[in-house]
């Protein structure tokens, strides 16, 4: 197995796992952290798939960088409209997910 | 509680089915008879650039960053339009010698590395993106430890560097089309200094951007206060 | 011959220890009891994200993860959690305090 494939591997193990606490988690800020996760998974699949042992790949790690970029702005939003939604409703979570 | 346990055993059978799935798929995989890495090779003599990532990133596949900077752009006009109105000044802290002396050591340097970032970016690792989350961060780091910095409000000159990497980008592309080029094909001549000039606007606005994200998040005042001005 | 052989083991030794601790750091981030701990745990996690783009030749990846995951992303949801966390233990009103020490 080489490196590149073994960091897909390891990708998938993390997409995984993250999406798993990112169904059962209700707290909105854990939510977030295993989206990022997963988003963590995601790009270590595409960009050691991609190479998988033939060396550097410039276009698929053009794209992650994108998607880094993306990633930490979508985050941020997502901050912002969580802390929006706490001043309003005092709570961390979404209606449907209190019980 | 049923609820709660349907709700873990659905989540765990789901994310187990894809993460068998992805790992099978992974390895039966074919081989790609297009080689990415040998295509990028051949046509780096036109790009402009001589790295390979900037090359993809700002000539090859240039759309994909200008898309970009709109996704970012749009993240910080809701950003701006859920922020707290009107924002008081955060209190003068008092001085902490250590920390104030530190900062102001450290955010010249920061810039520096930015600059350097961004110049390197041409011909090796480095870029926009780089130096723009390093001037970011330093922004942040300033506001943190209590130092004035300009917040990204609806003043003019706030917005003017909020759209001004996408503005520049979109002139730019605008202009080889202009020229009868497709679009965003920059004439192989003047390649180097047009990305040169996209990656510095890019710079700037993706660091105010991210700046404004972090600075404009809502200060979480109890609901009946009055900065529900702007509801409804 | 052998010693290029032999740095290729130990080279694809760490990139095994290296896999395995992303794993297991991202599991506290996501599982872990506090929200701090865990967002302490997904800053370290974005570090060796960072430490992990290097291993992929991808140094460009590894100066942005380190500047974004590990700086920007801490920052934000550190701020983030200590607002959540001063409002949700007690929500009323003498909890502006907390904020205004906290900034």
């Amino acid at each position: 197995m080489n490196a590149d494939r073994l960091y897909a591997y390891v990708g998938v193990v993390l997409f995984a796992m993250a999406m798993y606490a990112f169904l059962t988690h209700t707290h909105l800020l854990r939510r977030l952290l295993a989206f990022n996760v997963m988003g963590g998974g995601t790009f270590l699949i595409l960009v050691g798939l991609a190479q998988d042992g033939r060396g550097p790949d410039p276009v698929p790690q053009a794209l992650v960088l994108t998607g880094i970029v993306v990633a930490v702005s979508a985050t941020a939003l997502a901050i912002i409209l969580l802390r929006r939604w706490f001043a309003l409703s005092r709570s961390t979570a979404l209606p449907e997910d209190q019980s | 509680m049923r609820r709660r346990v349907a709700r873990h055993a659905v989540a765990g059978v789901a994310s187990v089915a894809v993460g068998i799935a992805l790992w099978q798929a992974i390895g039966v995989r074919s081989i790609p008879t297009v080689s990415l890495p040998a295509l990028v090779r051949e046509a780096m003599p036109a790009s402009g650039v001589s790295h390979d990532i900037t090359a993809v990133l700002l000539n090859f596949r240039s759309y994909d960053t200008l898309l970009e900077i709109a996704v970012l752009l749009a993240a910080a006009v809701v950003a701006l339009a859920l922020r707290d109105t009107p924002r008081e000044r955060m209190p003068a802290s008092q001085p902490y010698l250590i920390l104030d002396t530190f900062v102001w050591r450290i955010t010249p340097l920061l810039v520096l590395v930015a600059a350097y970032l961004l110049w390197a970016g041409s011909t090796r690792p480095g870029g926009a993106f780089q130096a723009g989350s390093v001037l970011a961060g330093a922004a942040v780091l300033l506001r943190l430890s209590g130092l004035a910095v300009l917040s990204v409000d609806d003043r003019l000159a706030s917005r003017v560097v909020v759209v001004f990497g996408l503005s520049v980008f979109l002139l730019v592309a605008a202009g080889t089309l202009l020229a009868g080029q497709p679009l965003l094909a920059y004439p192989p001549a003047w390649a180097g200094a047009l990305i040169l000039m996209i990656e510095a606007a890019l710079t700037l606005s993706i660091a105010v951007v991210l700046f404004s994200l972090f600075d404009n998040a809502p200060q979480s005042r109890p609901a009946a206060a009055p900065a529900q001005r702007g509801e409804a | 011959m052998d010693g290029e052989a032999n740095g290729m083991t130990i080279s694809l030794a760490f990139d095994w220890v290296l896999g395995v601790v992303l794993v297991a750091t991202a599991a506290g981030a996501l599982f872990s009891k506090t929200l701090f701990r865990g967002v302490v745990l997904f800053v370290v996690f974005g570090l060796l994200m960072a430490l992990a783009w290097v291993r992929l030749q991808a140094p460009d990846l590894a100066l942005a993860e380190a500047a974004i995951g590990a700086g920007l992303t801490g920052a934000l949801l550190l701020d983030a959690i200590g607002h959540l966390k001063s409002r949700s233990v007690t929500p009323s009103h003498n909890d502006d305090d907390a904020v205004k020490g906290s900034t």
